[in-house]
Formats: structure tokens, C-alpha cells, sequence
């Protein structure tokens, strides 16, 4: 085959995924549309306040179009969201828009560490028992990820601040550091850790790190868990296979084999894995930040529900359904690179 | 013939075996079997009423008389943790009753019709599968109000895929089989072939899966009670329980730890059996 046909087919799959990617798109859009429609708060009511007249009444309704056929309504809301509108939030008058990019790098960041952490623990453990299959650390590595998928991420959260912040003083508590260090902070990216790594200032990068740790690693556990299993069970398929046999047989050793050519071949699921638990990580991130009062989009998510602030809940929502289809394309794109075999 | 049929095992005998042969599985239904009792006889094994407030021994610690302690409305925190059992099973109930039959017609319907109906059904399937399904809850339950019914709905709303995947690969695997056709020149088509033929087939993996997935569906309602977007109060619910638990964590631990030790145990009984039933009904995976 020639490289322009191999090229061509490779052209077309993305086409395929991207119409997916496309479809999905539209259903989140579709999903937070109707729910805005379907809301009991009257839009127009919200407007005008209870007591308004029935005639300044059915102007707001014009006026917010709500008049207009669902179909019609859809095309304005989609044309307004092309140009960054969300609406305004209730609970902090701000436009939503501008609520979700001041929360988002908290959430960013405590969501990539906590990958980071979760795929080298998970992945550790998936060598080690696809490497002694049914042995001491198999057997471990099953129950333990018996356990996270059983431990409510709030629970051991709560627990977690009690035992590590409260009682040993090991880890800063909630939030994401001392007030102390609140106004000293340099303006920078939202990111903390590598604000405070660039001012320079030891104490404020111990304090965000002693904030960080107890949040990422309740995370990481379920990743963790996700990725060791997954993974366990993509290595031992490779292991079984004639080429990992014949490389045996030509004396490479155990763990050579393991690494060198059963891991690579399984990079496919690696990266799959890794988008999924990623795109997991950033929802979970909603009862995390709740326990540890991190100032990010999932808590932003919960103050909104309990002040019923519509417009922040469907913002909050469209963003994060908007990572997940993000993060599983970037999935779909680095697979086709990485494995042609696989798509 | 006859004296083959006689000497085939007796049914009951084999599960004997297979019961002894998993152990997990095995303390799985006996911890699942344990909650329903007490779901169902609650107010014959609740120390007291869930709902007695005794405001002059609000959060007492675990005592001989209130074997968890109390709340912070002095509720017996035992009689709470047993009365919790019941919203979540009936929400795990109501989600199975709207997941299941949506994601085995859709799978079957696909996998049988094959061509456009398919592309377009499971197109659709895996729409559903990339987006965040908690947060889509959330949302969901926060627009239309929070209740037993709509929680349920806004679970459901993304869980049934996995059903309509799974009843479309077995499908497959039937379309041109012999046992289909055989059907077909009985004259069985359309509702009678999908339900009377194709089902039974799709079910134990179906079966499987919904075990599986039971414990993460406990973590999903329980977590959406903990944001207060579960069932409304006073009803005892775990997860509403450990947020209000959370707010004297420092203090008075055992008011979150007991109801969330209760989410603990449903979901390792539900996680035990989907493993043990995955092993004897799918020897394949290892």
C-alpha cells in the first residue's frame, strides 16, 4: 500500500471518530439546552421579580425570546455560547464565563497530580502482577482494588483530614493553603505549584504542597485501582501471545520481556486508560473539592446547586462534559499515532 | 433417553459446589442477603425511631444504649444507619428497572438489525459513554428537584449503555446462527424472535454486569446524597448522613464514620458477587 492510500484511510478514520467527537458535542449541548428549558425557575419571573405586571411580564418573555419555537431557542443558545455568553451566575453576579476560567486551573491542577500519582502507583502495580501472576502482590493489588472501588471518595476524604490534618498534623487542611499565605501570593496562573516554584519562596511551596497532598492522593485511588487492573489485564493478553514466547526463547529475560515488549504493545490501552481515568479524575474532582473546600469547578458545581443557580450549574456541567469529550478524542488521536493496528 | 435426563446432577447440588468453590461470592449474597433483611424488617431491628430527636444528647458518642451514638439532633445513629438501607436499595432497584430492559432492547434491536439501525443505536451508545455521567446527575437533579424518582432517572439517564453494548455483541454472535434460523422457520419474527429467543441468551452477562455495576451505582447515590441532592430530610440516607457528619468530623467522628462504614459494606457485598458471578458464568476472564 502507498504511503498517500495509508494516509488517505488514516484521514478518513479521524473523519469517523471526529464525527462521534461532533455528535457527542451536540448531545451535551442538547442535554444542558433542555435542562435550562425544562427548569422549573421561570427565566422571565427571575427577570422581572414577583410582583411585575402581566404586561412587563410577557415583555421579558419577548425579550428573552422564550416566545419562540424550542428549535429556534436552541440555534440563539448555541449562537450565544459561540460567543462565550453562559449567563450570569446568581450566587457571585460574575458571568459564568469568567467564574469557570478564575476555577478551573484548581481543578486542573489538583486532577493532574493526582494522575501523575495514580499512574505510577498503577501502573507499578500492574507490572508486578503481570510479572508474578496469582502471587503475594496479585493477590494484594485485587484486594486493594476491591477496597477503592468500595470507599466512597467523600467518606475517606473526611476521614483523611481527620486523621492526617487534625490528629497527626501531617497535612495541611482544607483549602489550598493558609490564609497566611493568601495575600502574599504572587498574581500569577492560577496554578499554585508553579506559582509558588517561580516566586522562589521555600515555606508557600511546602505549604501548597502540604494542601495538595491529602485531596490528589483521596483522588488518585480510584485511578490507581483502574489503571492496575486494566492494565493487569492487558499485559498478561500480551504475555500470552507467540512473539513474547519467541523473544523467551532467544533468552530474554523475564522482566525484559515484560517491559521491552509487552509493555509497548499494550501502549494502546495505556493511553486509553490514562484518558479515561484523567476525564474520571476531573469528575471526581466534584466531592473531593467539596470535603477539602477547594476552590475549583466542583465546588463551584455544589455552591451552585444549593443557591439553585441554573446558570452556573449548566455552566459548571458544560465545561466538564466538555473535557470528557476532549480528553477521550486526544485518546482517539494518540492511539491512531502511537498503534495503527489498534483503530 | 430418559435414563440420561435422570442421571444428569441435581441442580441444587451443583451450586453447593460452586458455592464452596468461591468463597468472595459466597460472602457477597450473605452480606447482600443481610442488607435486604434489614432494609425490609427495619423497624423490628432499629433500636428506636430513626426520626426522635433528643436534643438534650445530641451527639453522644457510641454508648450501650445507642450502639453508633447519636446525631447532631440526637438521633440514634444505629436505628439511622439500619433505616438507610431502604432509599438505597429502592434507588438501586429503580435504576436496574429503568437501565436494564432500555440497554438489552437497544443492544438486541441494534445487533439484530444490523446496517443503519445499528450505526445509529450505537452511535448513540457511545455518545452517552463520553460524558461524565455523575456530573450530568448532578445537574439533572438540580434543575427538576431532587426526590427518589428523578435521582433515579438522572442515574439511569447514563447508565444504560453499557447493557445496550454488551446485548449487541451477544446479538452478534447470534444473527446467523442455526438457533435463530430454526426460530425463524417456526415463524417467530420481530417482538417475539428479540424477547422469547435473543434475550435469554443476552441475560446472565447482563446479569453479571448489573452486579458489577451495583457498587459504583451505591457510590453515585450515595454520593449525590452527600451534596443534598439525594432524598429530601429527614429520611435517613447514607450519604446525607456522612455530609452532616462532615461538619463535626474534628470532634465527634463517629456521626460520618458509621453511616459511611454502611456504604462500605453494600458496596464490598455488591463487588464480591458481581466478581464471584463474572467467575462462574464467564470462565474466560481471568
Amino acid at each position: 500500500m502507498t504511503a498517500a492510500s495509508l494516509l488517505a484511510r488514516g484521514l478518513r478514520r479521524l473523519g469517523t471518530h471526529a464525527l462521534t467527537w461532533g455528535l457527542t458535542l451536540s448531545g451535551l449541548l442538547l442535554f444542558t439546552f433542555l435542562l435550562s428549558r425544562l427548569s422549573p425557575i421561570d427565566s422571565a419571573l427571575q427577570w422581572v421579580g414577583d410582583h411585575a405586571s402581566a404586561s412587563s411580564y410577557a415583555q421579558a418573555r419577548l425579550a428573552l425570546g422564550l416566545d419562540r419555537p424550542l428549535p429556534l431557542q436552541f440555534a440563539h443558545y448555541l449562537g450565544q455560547l459561540l460567543h462565550g455568553d453562559l449567563g450570569m451566575s446568581r450566587s457571585t453576579s460574575q458571568p459564568v464565563l469568567d467564574d469557570l476560567k478564575r476555577v478551573f486551573p484548581a481543578t486542573l491542577e489538583l486532577a493532574t497530580v493526582a494522575i501523575v500519582v495514580g499512574s505510577a502507583f498503577g501502573l507499578s502495580l500492574a507490572l508486578l502482577s503481570a510479572r508474578y501472576p496469582g502471587g503475594a502482590i496479585d493477590t494484594l493489588a485485587r484486594v486493594f482494588a476491591l477496597f477503592a472501588y468500595s470507599l466512597p471518595v467523600f467518606w475517606l476524604g473526611l476521614l483523611a483530614l481527620l486523621l492526617f490534618y487534625a490528629r497527626l498534623h501531617w497535612a495541611g487542611g482544607p483549602g489550598r493553603l493558609d490564609d497566611v499565605y493568601l495575600y502574599t501570593l504572587p498574581q500569577g496562573s492560577g496554578f499554585l505549584l508553579y506559582d509558588a516554584w517561580r516566586s522562589g519562596d521555600r515555606t508557600l511551596l511546602a505549604n501548597v504542597l502540604s494542601h495538595l497532598c491529602l485531596p490528589a492522593l483521596v483522588l488518585a485511588l480510584h485511578a490507581c485501582a483502574n489503571i492496575a487492573r486494566l492494565m493487569r489485564a492487558g499485559l498478561l493478553a500480551e504475555m500470552r501471545k507467540d512473539y513474547i514466547l519467541a523473544s523467551r526463547a532467544r533468552g530474554a529475560g523475564p522482566w525484559r520481556v515484560l517491559l521491552a515488549h509487552a509493555l509497548p504493545n499494550a501502549g494502546a490501552l495505556l493511553l486509553t486508560v490514562l484518558a479515561l481515568s484523567y476525564a474520571g479524575l476531573l469528575e471526581g474532582a466534584v466531592l473531593t473539592e467539596t470535603v477539602f473546600a477547594w476552590p475549583g469547578v466542583g465546588r463551584y458545581l455544589t455552591t451552585a446547586l444549593f443557591a439553585a443557580d441554573t446558570a452556573a450549574i449548566l455552566g459548571a456541567t458544560l465545561l466538564i462534559g466538555l473535557c470528557f469529550i476532549l480528553l477521550n478524542a486526544l485518546a482517539d488521536v494518540l492511539i491512531h499515532f502511537f498503534d495503527p493496528r489498534s483503530v | 433417553m430418559t435414563t440420561e435426563i435422570v442421571n444428569l446432577p441435581v441442580p441444587r447440588l451443583v451450586w453447593r459446589k460452586r458455592l464452596r468453590r468461591s468463597p468472595a461470592a459466597t460472602l457477597g449474597a450473605a452480606a447482600l442477603i443481610l442488607l435486604l433483611l434489614l432494609a425490609a424488617f427495619a423497624p423490628w431491628l432499629a433500636p428506636y425511631d430513626p426520626n426522635l430527636q433528643h436534643i438534650e444528647i445530641r451527639l453522644a458518642p457510641p454508648s450501650h444504649a445507642h450502639w453508633l451514638g447519636t446525631d447532631g439532633f440526637g438521633r440514634d445513629l444505629a436505628a439511622r444507619v439500619i433505616y438507610g438501607t431502604r432509599p438505597t436499595l429502592l434507588l438501586v432497584s429503580l435504576v436496574l428497572l429503568f437501565t436494564v430492559p432500555f440497554g438489552l432492547t437497544v443492544g438486541m434491536v441494534a445487533g439484530l438489525g444490523g446496517g443503519w439501525a445499528e450505526r445509529i443505536l450505537m452511535r448513540l451508545t457511545d455518545m452517552v459513554l463520553a460524558l461524565p455521567s455523575l456530573v450530568l446527575a448532578l445537574a439533572m437533579v438540580a434543575v427538576l428537584g431532587p426526590g427518589l424518582f428523578n435521582g433515579a432517572l438522572a442515574l439511569a439517564l447514563t447508565a444504560w449503555p453499557a447493557y445496550a453494548r454488551l446485548a449487541r455483541a451477544e446479538t452478534q454472535l447470534l444473527r446467523r446462527s442455526d438457533y435463530l434460523a430454526a426460530a425463524r422457520m417456526h415463524g417467530i419474527y420481530g417482538v417475539r424472535l428479540v424477547f422469547g429467543h435473543v434475550l435469554p441468551m443476552c441475560l446472565p452477562t447482563a446479569v453479571v454486569r448489573a452486579a458489577l455495576d451495583m457498587g459504583g451505582m451505591i457510590l453515585a447515590i450515595a454520593g449525590l446524597g452527600f451534596l443534598g441532592m439525594g432524598v429530601p430530610p429527614p429520611t435517613a440516607e447514607w450519604g446525607a448522613m456522612v455530609a452532616e457528619g462532615g461538619k463535626v468530623i474534628f470532634d465527634q467522628w463517629w456521626v460520618a464514620a458509621a453511616p459511611g462504614g454502611a456504604i462500605v459494606l453494600a458496596c464490598l457485598a455488591f463487588n464480591l458477587l458481581g466478581d464471584g458471578l463474572r467467575d462462574w458464568l464467564d470462565p474466560r476472564h481471568d
